[in-house]
């Protein structure tokens, strides 16, 4: 018994100095209705897209936009596909930015890559042109078949290889031929594609290109990422939202901004009504069941801090009705508490010793605690589901927080609550049965 | 020892009040606005957002300001200190912002728009299809789960029909009561609100699961001949330990519903209430259902047809 609560106390300290350092404000992630920040959901018009690429496609559009999003300088935006019943949404999150409609713009323009080559001063500015039939044209991803893949060299290297449609050969051929030994540059929009180290991807002409062609030197990462954009962009694939049959680029399906000022208002707000319920349950817990309820304000105390721990370690993101969701699964937390406290109340009127008491109050509550629990998990299951169907990403935040809580919650009331008790009685620190809640060990008996 | 079961009319009555408000709220609203339930954004589509006035302004003063710019469909939601909601026809966030310039002009107050939400009019009836399926697919996945739990129990579709039958309830009363105050104040539903009432269906389940576990034990244990004492005795049982869970679940609620803030008042307000009608339907209607069910008693479901002696 004494080992167990070693090994548990050994474990909570483990976590809590963790915990301490990073639950400041900074290091808890925090939801857009709590920190601000925008957030955006288009959907994609895929009608130009053969059947069976569109994923391959929208990793790459996703790609496209992450770049052009990183580029505005912004700290952790999230941009991610959501896929349901053969639509293709992009979810976008961009948390405190200032600018949303800059951000739309960005997000509204095209995904086909153009090739440039350099002017006199080094720079590329001049956009690498052919002629085709009568036309001038630029040189850019549409040109480019849909079989752009890296391949590992018998080196080990990476390479990207790629080909090129009937006007791409012959367009490539021109350029290649008047641009031998000199760098291409590869732009999306008026932005240069970096690489993960942050130089400009411009691989040097080697040979003469006409229907397939290969780039060397460029890391796996991306030698990766080079081939899913190039692969996007071969077709536009404009972000937008279908109303009535008809595709109406630029305009978001769902679009949201939180001023951060409210944000923080909402965090303040929460914390204070927070602190206050939560005041005023441990003053309950305390007044009502003594000492068992000051071990259940302890045990609530450890399930707070591995709570907030787990946030952070995840990590999970916190929205309002996420926190919410804490505070009802604090509630629930109480409630197999007070479920074993209350078999333990009617054990000890039935005139059993402390011990025995403690050990059937837990057995006989765990069954309660266990199917009771089971439907919030089931709403938890079906909420999230419902979450990711709508663009309500507050849905989500609030399953999976009361979930995690929930769970924990059981996992505490039956371990650090039982522990800290056992400890209690094992260690005959008080056998005053009052301090249990309990008047008189005879006064109430269950007739027989 | 309190009398639950024999004051059962009582409860019925009580409860059959509460329904029958909300299901006529419920038809009145389908008559006035074409659905049930105010719809919010999430379901109906257009812009809503939460514009903070400084220095606070009124209600009706808003009201009348946004008719005279041609907004008089618009739903405008008090959310305390000077902050209220407004849902609008779709407008992009350029032409909100206009709008709250014109607000904030003529109603000679600062306005700020603390939060800007549009979605989509093609979204709102998928939305709201995606929120029924997901409320058919949590209630089918309980109720075989209720069913799961008192397998071992003679006349186990007896339980889980009375377990059901008290979840509807709850859920009817609710949804009734946020009709009414869709009705009166304007209150819209959202994807929220089916979260919260998902949460507290999972939240009243877990009450009646306490309750019938006992009456399950006890007759298990013959504590009497009586089925109607058995379900009293167990209530009784029960009861400190509902309501203490309750009042702690409360407790936070309540505090978050006051101090809280305007974003999630109405989320916060259907747990407060699906908690509320879930602890006293756990306790009122839950267990005096099995015994009716049980003694055939089906007029005390009446109470107002008949008043029979209170059961012994």
């Amino acid at each position: 018994m004494i080992f167990i609560l070693v090994l548990f106390g050994f474990a909570l300290w483990s976590i809590v100095p963790l915990d301490k350092n990073v639950s400041g404000r900074q290091g808890l992630r925090l939801g857009l209705d709590l920190a601000g920040g925008s957030y955006l959901v288009y959907q994609a018009d895929l009608t130009g897209v053969g059947n069976g690429t569109e994923n391959e496609i929208m990793e790459g559009v996703q790609g496209v936009i992450e770049r052009r999003i990183n580029a505005l300088g912004i700290t952790e935006p999230v941009v991610e596909i959501q896929k349901y019943g053969g639509e293709y949404n992009i979810v976008i999150q961009l948390p405190g930015i200032a600018d949303i409609e800059k951000a739309k713009e960005l997000v509204g323009l095209f995904t086909v890559l153009e090739f440039r080559e350099q002017d006199a001063a080094g720079n590329f500015t001049i956009p690498a042109t052919g002629v085709v039939g009568n036309q001038t044209l630029i040189l850019s991803s549409r040109y480019f078949k849909a079989n752009t893949e890296v391949v590992i060299d018998n080196l080990g290297k990476p390479l990207l290889i790629f080909e090129m449609d009937e006007t791409g050969a012959q367009l490539f051929k021109q350029i290649s031929t008047r641009l031998l030994n000199k760098p291409l540059a590869i732009f999306l929009g008026d932005e240069a594609l970096r690489g993960a180290d942050g130089h400009i991807i411009a691989p040097t002409v080697q040979a003469v290109i006409e229907d397939k062609g290969q780039i060397e030197g460029l890391s796996l990462a991306d030698a990766q990422e080079l081939s899913r954009v190039l692969n996007a962009g071969r077709i536009d694939v404009p972000l937008g939202r279908w109303n009535d049959g008809q595709f109406e680029a630029s305009i978001p399906l769902y679009e949201r901004t939180v001023d951060a000022t409210l944000g923080q208002d909402s965090i303040r707000k929460s914390i204070l009504a927070a602190g206050i319920g939560i005041a005023l349950l441990l003053l309950f817990m305390l007044v009502y069941y003594r000492l068992p309820g000051l071990v259940a304000c302890l045990s609530l105390g450890v399930y707070g801090v591995v709570l907030l721990a787990i946030f952070k370690l995840v990590p999970i993101t916190i929205t309002l009705p996420g926190l919410a969701g804490f505070i009802v699964s604090l509630g629930m937390a109480v409630d197999a508490n007070v479920l074993i406290f209350e078999r333990m109340k009617e054990e000890l009127r039935g005139g059993r010793s402390l011990a025995a008491a403690v050990e059937a109050g837990f057995n006989r509550a765990w069954t309660a605690i266990r199917d009771a629990n089971i439907t919030t998990f089931i709403a938890c299951i079906v909420l999230f589901w419902l979450g990711g169907t709508l663009g309500a990403f507050m849905v989500r935040g609030f399953a999976l927080i009361l979930f995690i809580g929930v769970a924990l919650s059981m996992f505490t009331a039956i371990t650090v609550t039982r522990t800290f008790l056992r400890l209690i009685v094992g260690g005959q620190v008080v056998t005053n049965l009052s301090a249990y809640g309990v008047t008189s060990p005879q006064t109430v008996r269950n007739p027989k | 020892m309190i009398d639950f079961v024999g004051k059962k009319q009582w409860f019925f009555l009580i409860s059959w009040i509460l329904l029958i408000t909300g299901i006529a709220s419920l038809i009145i609203s389908q008559i006035q606005l074409g659905t049930p339930l105010r719809l919010g954004t999430d379901f109906a589509g257009g812009t809503s957002m939460t514009l903070q006035f400084s220095p606070a302004v009124e209600q009706s003063r808003l009201r009348e300001e946004m008719t005279k710019l041609g907004y008089d469909k618009a739903t405008i939601q008090n959310a305390g200190e000077g902050t209220f909601i407004i849902h609008v026809t779709e407008l992009t966030s350029e032409q909100a912002h206009e709008l709250a310039g014109e607000l904030g002009a003529a109603l000679d107050s600062e306005v700020k728009i603390g939060d800007y939400y549009l979605a989509s009019p093609t979204v709102g009836a998928k939305a709201a299809q995606s929120a029924v399926i997901a409320v058919i697919v949590a209630s089918i996945a309980m109720l075989f789960y209720i069913i799961w739990a008192f397998r071992r129990m003679p006349k186990s579709f007896r339980w889980g029909s009375c377990a059901v039958i008290a979840l509807v309830h709850d859920v009817l009363i609710t949804v009734g009561l946020f009709s009414l105050l869709g009705l009166i104040a304007g209150v819209e539903i959202d994807a929220l609100f089916i979260t919260a009432l998902l949460t507290i269906v999972g939240y009243s389940i877990n009450n009646i699961v306490v309750v019938f576990d006992r009456i399950r034990e006890n007759k298990a244990r013959g504590l009497s001949s009586d089925f109607a004492l058995t379900v009293n005795s167990s209530i009784v049982e029960t009861v400190g330990r509902c309501l203490n869970t309750s009042l702690t679940t409360i407790f936070v609620i309540l505090a978050l519903f006051l101090f809280g803030g305007a974003t999630i008042h109405y989320f916060v307000l259907v747990l407060l209430v699906g908690v509320v009608v879930g602890t006293y339907d756990s306790i009122c209607v839950a267990g005096p259902l099995l015994v009716v069910w049980e003694k055939g008693e089906w007029s005390s479901l009446l109470p107002w047809t008949k008043r029979p002696a209170s059961s012994s």
